[in-house]
């Protein structure tokens, strides 16, 4: 697909608030090229990779997401993600992804009603994806969710589509990987935590991998997500500037 | 000038768990016939427009592209004719 490195462009909607973590994390920790768009952009600058960052676009005024997805850079977003190209959405960004259709289902309110900012566990249900290639299938990251709007909704039809297409990427579960309601933070249909498209170049999660991946702060289990992405992407090696660590 | 009171309610088939919070808080205010609660959002657009038709198209494309989300919402409204 490309020769040389990875170029990422992080979407800044007035209201994100990872923007600048997600930024930090790819530029710095994983040493690649990566640039913001501003939502009022209209191209996308030639980036491979376009992550939809965390954060409370337009306030979250009307629902999570539903303004933002019609910023001018979405209908860029759209259109590369229908050509093909790789989409990341991450909480917020999952938000406006199913807002605008290019992901099925839609974020609810958390069944607690609470604005839940914490580690979770999630199991990896499908790494036959660019966006879990180097993670085991069944294997268990700790990674912090911080959203008062994540619970997973889709109905019965998609919801048995999206199992059968094998879209779902990750699961809410116990250290252990056992799927039970006591590790459903939010209410989300099936423990749902991040899915991806058909075609599997759109993916959408809650969890926040970018604040779970510089080595600084000790929890690197989100490294696993973006080096599978950089490393699906990439015909490089070793383009890490920092080995994975397994946490004990 | 027309008016259009829009209101967006989740799905039926929905759980509201702030409905049923509200409806806890009224059941210990001592209502004890309330039976359930489901709480939306009501919306007023003003629309420029001599012409009911073009308001109706208004409301039902502002009702269906942005205001109420399909997936898991439903919507209706009413058009006024302002003086």
């Amino acid at each position: 697909m490309m020769s040389g490195r990875i170029k990422f462009g992080v979407v800044v909607f007035p209201g994100s608030n990872c923007d600048h973590d997600t930024y930090y994390m790819l530029k710095h920790v994983f040493n690649q090229d990566t640039c913001f768009l501003w939502h009022k952009d209209t191209s996308l600058n030639g980036v491979d990779t376009v992550i939809l960052p965390g954060g409370f676009s337009y306030g979250d005024y009307l629902r999570c997401g539903a303004v933002a997805r019609f910023s001018p850079i979405m209908k860029e977003v759209i259109a590369f993600a229908r050509d093909g190209g790789a989409v990341i959405g991450i909480c917020n960004g999952f938000q406006i992804l199913c807002e605008a259709g290019l992901l099925p289902g839609a974020l609810l309110k958390n069944e607690c009603l609470t604005f839940v900012c914490k580690f979770v566990n999630i199991r990896v249900e499908n790494n036959r994806s660019m966006f879990t290639s180097l993670c085991d299938e069944g294997e268990v990251l700790r990674i912090p969710i911080a959203h008062g709007e994540g619970n997973y909704f889709v109905d019965n039809e998609t919801l048995r589509i999206l199992e059968s297409n094998k879209q779902i990427l990750f699961r809410y579960c116990e250290q252990d990987g056992s799927i039970t309601s006591n590790a459903n933070p939010n209410g989300s249909l099936g423990n749902i935590a991040g899915i991806m498209n058909k075609t599997g170049n759109v993916m959408g999660m809650m969890p926040h991998p970018e604040r779970a991946s510089d080595p600084l702060l000790g929890y690197l289990h989100g490294q696993k997500i973006f080096k599978s992405i950089i490393h699906s992407l990439s015909n490089q090696e070793n383009i890490f500037n920092y080995s994975f660590v397994e946490r004990s | 000038m027309y008016l259009a009171k829009i209101i967006v309610t989740l799905k039926k088939s929905i759980l509201d768990p702030q409905g049923k919070t509200v409806h806890h808080a009224l059941e210990s205010l001592g209502m004890d016939t309330v039976s359930e609660v489901r709480i939306g959002k009501f919306i007023e657009v003003k629309i420029n427009t001599e012409s009911e038709i073009e308001a109706q198209k208004v409301a039902e494309e502002a009702s269906k592209k942005l205001l109420a989300n399909p997936v898991m919402e439903d919507y209706s409204f009413i058009i006024e004719k302002l003086s």
